[in-house]
């Protein structure tokens, strides 16, 4: 099996199991237990702290480890809300849906909360607010990269904007750590969120970065650590390996910018060669994500055909893959229905070859005939 | 009798965290090796793989508390659990009322999930326990009032091991049509639990206290009646909308295996450790001037929970290095407060300072249980004889009628 859908989640490196295997196997404290055991568990736990800080650029105190990107993201949004009671919340239509679903459950609530569209690119634009939202926005969500389309945005000047205008910024940073970098104190913005998952490191946590200057009340509450802001023993095995993930991820940044643009280049040029419409395929994207789609061939279809001659790839993002919705990405981008329902994503990641593109090409190729020839003979 | 390999103190803080299991471990590593897949994608094997895992995971948890996997939603861990079954309970039945009652006992997790619900607007009852650390049933009924939503008690507690009447307190719940959450973070593995039976809407549980890793929990949401909750992170829909999130298959399946061998050998391991503990209170009492806190009788095995008196807790913790040991429990200690839960069972000061919890498991053996009290008896001699109040108490001095001069 040739997996390709490492925007989903990502294999564990080598390196980062070695780290993390001591965690999981020999006796380990609670990083609270004020005795030999639990000692060693709070100085493995800051040591992945300054790790995971120095990744993004970033003060250790800045960063509050939590369980999931989706816990980050709703930590960050419930949190201003209940710190902030008259905040009104502008996210873009292309957030990921732990973005956009915590901020609409808060209309409930009271908050006036705005979607606030992307262009045909996939581009967020500060310009496409208007003045009078503009006006009474108080907090201001944009990711930093898209999951599906992999479209970058040009976040320093969103969160420049932002500044201006006196607006709380946050950004998803989850899909673009690293892949591009990342530099939170560059930015200078109010809070950012990362996953472990996505950098060869575990599943099961994730970091909210935190400029003090804002204030955010937690979700949850209990024993009082990462400083209040996250109580809840702390997943030191995973935490372990997210340090080491971050302390490896810089050195993704060359493979990415090299060999995986490389590997892009080629499937691409092959896909437009059979004549697949690569979305925003002349933005600024993430060097390893494709997202197309074939006129007239349905993705489901070519998708369990795919599956069946041994390559994993997407539909769209894996949370809401068990839906048949078409990707909500496009839809907002004005791309057609029927266009965004037949839509595939791959996602290379640092294991794949050109071996595997040109293998996938090959099999695609075949597949995209057959079904046309059917298409042609059901017609 | 040190762990010699890696010159650690022998750990007997159990109630703090567990070591995983080995077999646990092996268990997990095959998940974030070769089978890494996100389990919420549905287009290819990888992704199948892990969710198969999962949900095989889910049956064993279900299968230790008599639930349906149905009814088990995956969360980072028993805070989370704690905080999701308060506050999405509360929230979703606020019709009904916005009283909530706990103990004055609970974990930190659920005294200040239910203080956040006060801040909102709520109105909550913390009740003091008896002297043994059990509630009263009675001086209960009394605190249920017609707006009383949500009632959320500890199955054992964490400090002093005690075990609560569940029942009978989840049968008022029932009788007052008000939710009933369960914290059973400490109870997993330690003490039968059968929900089908139990009166009980809500239980919290985590991992890593049933030799589990940590970062991983769950949140049992009985189906039948069925008890609703509002989601308190929202996102991918996971966890049938109750829980959003990217679940990490590997922690999962870590906490299925701890739960499966938790119910395999649960009886005979409870044995074999109700025997320790009782030559480890037998050792310990016969230190003068001691004092066991929490019931005796209704108490896991795994705990003792031991003031002695006229020694200074922390020199005494100081003194015995070469075990792990806690003063209270793992979140709160690094503050030198003395134990809100000692002090919630009339304890005084002096008592609640000089306590300690000795929580023992899988792994204690009888010669760790002896080199403990022989370690203790050696160094509460010594800090006695340093000890001023000790010689009063020796030559009869009524300590409470000194009258202590102003300095």
């Amino acid at each position: 099996m040739i997996y390709f859908d490492n925007n989903a989640t990502t294999a564990l490196h080598p390196e980062v199991l070695k780290e993390m295997l001591p965690f999981l196997t020999s006796q380990q404290g609670n990083p609270a237990s004020n005795h030999t055991f639990g000692r060693k568990a709070h100085t493995a736990l800051e040591e992945a702290r300054e790790k995971v800080a120095a990744s993004v650029n970033a003060h250790p105190s800045q960063v509050i480890f939590t369980s999931s990107g989706t816990e980050s993201n709703n930590t960050i949004i419930n949190g201003i809300a209940k710190a902030y009671s008259n905040s009104h919340f502008g996210y873009s239509s292309i957030e990921h849906p732990c973005i956009s679903e915590p901020i609409k459950s808060l209309v409930s609530q009271g908050y006036k909360i705005s979607e606030i569209p992307v262009d045909s690119n996939g581009i967020f634009n500060v310009s496409s607010i208007s003045d009078k939202t503009k006006k009474s926005l108080t907090f201001l969500s944009v990711m930093m990269a898209n999951n599906e389309t992999g479209v970058i945005q040009n976040i320093a000047e969103i969160a420049d904007w932002s500044k201006k205008n006196t607006i709380q910024f946050h950004t998803d940073a989850v899909q673009a750590l690293g892949k591009i970098k990342v530099d939170f104190e560059a930015l200078d913005i109010d809070a950012m969120t990362i996953s472990s998952h996505k950098i060869y490191g575990p599943q099961g946590v994730a970091a909210l970065i935190v400029n003090k200057k804002i204030d955010i009340i937690p979700y949850m509450q209990g024993g009082g650590q990462e400083k209040g802001l996250r109580s809840g023993t702390e997943n030191i095995a995973a935490i372990i390996g997210f340090g080491k993930a971050c302390e490896r991820s810089s050195q993704n940044l060359v493979e990415f910018k090299e060999n995986i643009g490389r590997l892009r280049l080629i499937l691409e040029k092959a896909l437009l060669a059979i004549g697949a419409i690569i979305f925003c395929e002349n933005s600024n994207r993430l060097s390893n994500t494709t997202f197309f789609s074939f006129k007239n061939i349905d993705g489901s279809t070519l998708l369990t055909a795919l599956d069946r001659k041994g390559f994993a790839i997407a539909s769209g993002s894996a949370c809401s893959s068990n839906s048949s919705e078409p990707s909500h990405v496009l839809l907002s981008m004005g791309v057609d229905l029927d266009l965004a329902q037949g839509a595939l994503r791959i996602s290379l990641g640092l294991e794949s070859t050109e071996g595997e593109v040109n293998g996938f090409i090959d099999t695609l190729k075949d597949e995209v005939d057959r079904l046309r020839q059917m298409a042609a003979v059901a017609a | 009798m040190k762990n010699k390999l890696h010159d650690m103190p022998i750990y007997m803080d159990y109630s703090a965290t567990t070591p995983v299991d080995p077999r646990v471990a092996k268990k997990m590593i095959p998940y974030i090796t070769e089978d890494f897949g996100n389990p919420a994608s549905r287009s290819h094997p990888y992704g199948w793989a892990a969710e198969k895992a999962v949900e095989n995971a889910r049956r064993e948890i279900a299968l230790l508390v008599n639930a349906d996997p149905k009814e088990i939603v995956w969360t980072s861990g028993a805070t989370e659990s704690n905080n999701l079954a308060i506050k999405g309970a509360s929230n979703f039945y606020s019709k009904k009322g916005k009283h909530i009652i706990t103990l004055a006992t609970e974990h930190k997790a659920v005294i200040d999930a239910v203080r956040e619900c006060e801040r909102v607007g709520y109105e909550a009852t913390f009740l003091e326990p008896e002297p043994n650390g059990l509630l009263d049933i009675e001086k209960f009924k009394s605190t249920i009032r017609p707006d009383t939503v949500l009632v959320s008690v500890m199955l054992v507690n964490n400090e002093i091991g005690v075990i609560q009447d569940i029942t009978a307190i989840g049968n008022i719940c029932r009788e007052n049509n008000v939710i009933f959450h369960v914290d059973a973070a400490q109870a997993t593995g330690k003490v039968k639990i059968d929900l089908e039976k139990l009166p009980v809407d809500l239980m919290s549980f985590s991992a890593h206290k049933t030799y589990g890793p940590k970062g991983v929990g769950a949140l049992y949401v009985r189906r039948k009646p069925r008890i609703r909750i509002e989601p308190q992170i929202h996102g991918g829909g996971h966890e049938r909308g109750m829980r959003s999130g990217t679940l990490a298959p590997h922690q999962i399946v870590g906490m299925g295996e701890a739960f499966r061998i938790a119910r395999e050998e649960m009886d005979e391991e409870n044995n074999r450790i109700k025997n320790l503990q009782t030559k480890l209170l037998k050792g310990l009492t016969e230190i003068e001037e001691t004092y066991v806190n929490g019931d005796l009788e209704k108490r896991v095995p795994h705990n003792l929970n031991i003031s002695f008196n006229y020694v200074e807790g922390e020199s005494l913790i100081m003194a015995i290095k070469d075990i792990a040991v806690s003063s209270g429990s793992a979140c709160t200690s690094a503050s030198l407060e003395p134990s809100y839960v000692l002090r919630a069972l009339g304890r005084s000061d002096e008592l609640a300072h000089s306590s300690i919890r000795f929580s023992i498991g899988r792994f204690t053996t009888e010669s760790d249980v002896e080199f403990t009290i022989a370690l203790l008896k050696e160094k509460i001699g010594k800090l006695r004889e340093l000890s001023p109040l000790w010689e009063m108490y020796k030559d009869g001095v009524d300590l409470e009628k000194v009258e202590w001069a102003e300095h």
